[in-house]
């Protein structure tokens, strides 16, 4: 059944002759590509050098070693750090996954007085920079005691109004006819919500919970400002203090940032797999 | 089942009337078509009724109680959309039993109804597929299937077959039927093409610009149209109009006169002359009745017929010929109605005078 849509596509793909645009289209590619992942290959190179190469700038060591990921394994502190970030990161993902749905999805779908209003106020937030925020986040953090809590770490990025506008524009795609249809059949808007209009837009969820769980998973300058117990550090900030307490120790450090790419590696192999749009139009005419 | 009355029922968008003042009876078991062009508030009207969209004035009966204030699931009403709107990440199975979304029934007795209803509609072999794996008219077998399913006191239908090629729309024309002869559910079936109203209505509703222009069988439509709207909309070619002219109880066309008019009810004066295509038959001989002569302008051989363009004086007509009669483009011929197939409007206010 399913693998009858595919050929045509695909010759018509391999056939396509190479002409002198897309030499230079790939050759932009390969530079932005080397460019990204360079620093990312000294990553991990660096993380297999002991402590004497870290400064022998070759890209494959002379020497490779697993010695710095032993060591930073059986480091408590480490995990307690990469617990703590998945913790923050799994819980605001899905925060956003529910908020930002729920309100773009009422923006897209339902007619209110106000409602340009308030899609207009959501946007708005996208204007002010985070590093202006931080001072109010820390006022209002500190008169309600979620100074150094989880709960003072995720606040702020519970919802965002990137999410609920991403959201809303993929729900403004979801014809109405399948939540009138609903409708008769007698489900409640909540569940009208749930269960047709969600699973229509999970390419877009898939987007926007990989983009939060990797926001936040890299975060540093608010987590840092917000805590102060070493227990509650996440890995970013964990990962620095390495930096400056000791003599910089940069294979140790980088070991750590190696370690760290791992979760958002999964979340995005997991993830992407959703991201295939046109699940969506099968449901409609022919 | 159940009676649905719409009492003086209005529909405003803003400023804009998109239904005005609608009065209908639909009878418990009927098959209700409301037809009419694009725009001209069917849409709304079905959906008043299903409880999708506000009534801005006017009472809605279902069953003999005021329904007005009530959501769409209080109603039981069954609808079934354009785009089907079957759940695409659902299968065939699930999107049937989502009728039953409601329903106190157990959950053997559910699965029971789902095969039931499956079995009906021949979805018995597919009830584990999904959406995307089904042709259009198997996807619009779901719709109906979720519709069926519940046993709602009417189906309504909005343009249900509009995204069918034609060989299926006239299959599913057909299964459509059958099956409310076998439900006896009241249906409310919306659409723009006159044949599907002709071929399952009991009663057809025509509407124009928010208003109801006339109800009535198919038959009754066909041979009574009370204006030329519903006269050239019902039937297929379009009904012919030539001008004239009534006095002194003669009918005067372009080339063509006919004595003896019943001078009584027509008050005379300028008139519209309707004539249906198969009533308008190319004849070499004279024949009884009016006669005119026309320019033939193309000619489009159906096998069983051939329909002739014609030019008469200006108005374009569409006469009928035998099959195997081709007459040649340019050629000049002579058509022939009798007076009995004959329709006469008012020129000016284009409302029906009656027939001859
Ligand atoms: N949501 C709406 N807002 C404003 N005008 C509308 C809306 N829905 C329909 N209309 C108008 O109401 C009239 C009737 O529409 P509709 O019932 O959909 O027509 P039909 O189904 O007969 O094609 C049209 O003029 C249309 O533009
Ligand atoms: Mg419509």
């Amino acid at each position: 059944m399913s693998t009858m849509a595919v050929p045509t596509t695909e010759l018509a793909a391999n056939r396509r002759d190479i002409r002198p645009g897309r030499i230079i289209t790939w050759t932009l590619l390969l530079i932005g590509g080397v460019l990204m992942v360079t620093p990312l290959l000294y990553m991990f190179s660096t993380s297999l050098k002991s402590a004497g190469q870290v400064y022998d700038l070759r890209l494959i060591p002379a020497q490779p070693t697993l010695d710095n990921y032993i060591e930073v394994l059986s480091d408590g502190r480490f995990l307690r750090w990469f617990v703590n970030s998945t913790l923050v990161a799994a819980a605001v993902t899905l925060s956003n996954v529910f908020f930002d749905s729920l309100v773009g999805y009422t923006l897209a779908k339902f007619k209110f007085r106000g409602r340009y209003f308030i899609f207009l106020a959501i946007l708005s937030t996208l204007m002010i920079p985070t590093e202006m925020l931080v001072i109010p986040w820390y006022l209002m953090s500190s008169q309600l005691g979620w100074l150094d809590t989880y709960w003072g770490i995720m606040f702020p990025g519970m919802m965002t109004a990137f999410g609920t506008f991403l959201m809303k524009q993929f729900f403004e795609t979801v014809p109405d006819d399948f939540l009138e249809a609903a409708r008769v059949d007698g489900l409640n808007e909540f569940t009208i919500w749930w269960k047709i209009a969600m699973p229509m837009v999970t390419p877009a969820i898939s987007a926007l919970a990989i983009f939060t769980f990797l926001g936040n998973w890299t975060a540093f300058f608010w987590p840092l400002i917000v805590t102060t117990s070493r227990e509650l550090y996440t890995l970013p900030v964990g990962l620095s203090s390495f930096a400056v307490e000791q003599s910089i120790q940069w294979e140790m450090i980088m070991t750590g940032a190696a370690l760290a790419t791992i979760p958002t590696l999964i979340v995005f192999l997991v993830l992407q797999r959703y991201i295939v749009r046109g699940v969506m139009l099968a449901g409609l005419k022919g | 089942m159940a009676r649905i009355e719409l009492n003086g029922l209005t529909k405003k968008y803003g400023q804009v009337l998109a239904v005005q003042s609608i009065d209908l009876a639909i009878d418990d078991g009927e098959f209700v078509v409301f037809v009419g062009p694009s725009g001209c508030g069917k849409s709304t009207t079905l959906r008043m009724i299903a409880g999708l969209e506000d009534i801005s004035n006017g009472v809605l009966r279902i069953a003999g109680e005021t329904v007005n204030q009530r959501e769409p699931k209080q109603r039981n009403v069954a609808m079934v959309f354009q785009n089907y709107a079957i759940y695409p990440h659902m299968t065939v199975g699930r999107n049937i039993g989502f009728g039953l979304y409601t329903s106190k029934l157990s959950k053997a007795e559910k699965q029971e109804r789902i095969l039931e209803t499956a079995r009906i509609l021949g979805l018995e072999d597919l009830l584990d597929r999904r959406p995307a794996a089904l042709s259009g008219g198997q996807r619009q077998r779901v719709a109906i299937g979720r519709a069926m399913v519940r046993d709602p006191v009417a189906f309504l239908f909005d343009e249900p077959l509009s995204n069918l090629d034609a060989q299926l729309r006239s299959a599913m024309r057909i299964e459509i039927k059958r099956l409310h002869q076998r439900l006896g559910t009241t249906v409310v079936y919306v659409t723009h093409d006159q044949v599907e109203a002709m071929t399952m209505a009991d009663r057809i509703v025509v509407m124009r610009d928010g208003r109801i222009l006339q109800v009535g069988t198919p038959v009754e439509l066909y041979e009574n149209p009370v204006d030329v709207f519903t006269a050239r909309f019902i039937g297929s070619p379009a009904m012919n109009l030539v001008p004239g002219r009534i006095e002194d109880g003669v009918l005067a066309l372009p080339g063509a006169k006919l004595s003896g008019i019943d001078a009584s009810e027509m008050s005379g004066g300028d008139v519209l002359v309707g004539v249906r295509p198969h009533d308008l038959v190319i004849s070499d001989g004279g024949g009884d009745g009016l006669a005119v002569s026309g320019l033939v302008t193309a000619a489009e051989p159906l096998g069983s017929e051939t329909l002739v363009h014609l030019d008469i004086a200006g108005t374009e007509a569409i006469a009928t010929a035998p099959g195997r009669v081709i007459p040649a483009v340019g050629s000049t011929v002579k058509a022939v109605a009798a007076p009995s197939s004959l329709y006469l409007f008012d020129a000016k206010t284009e409302r029906a005078l009656g027939r001859l």
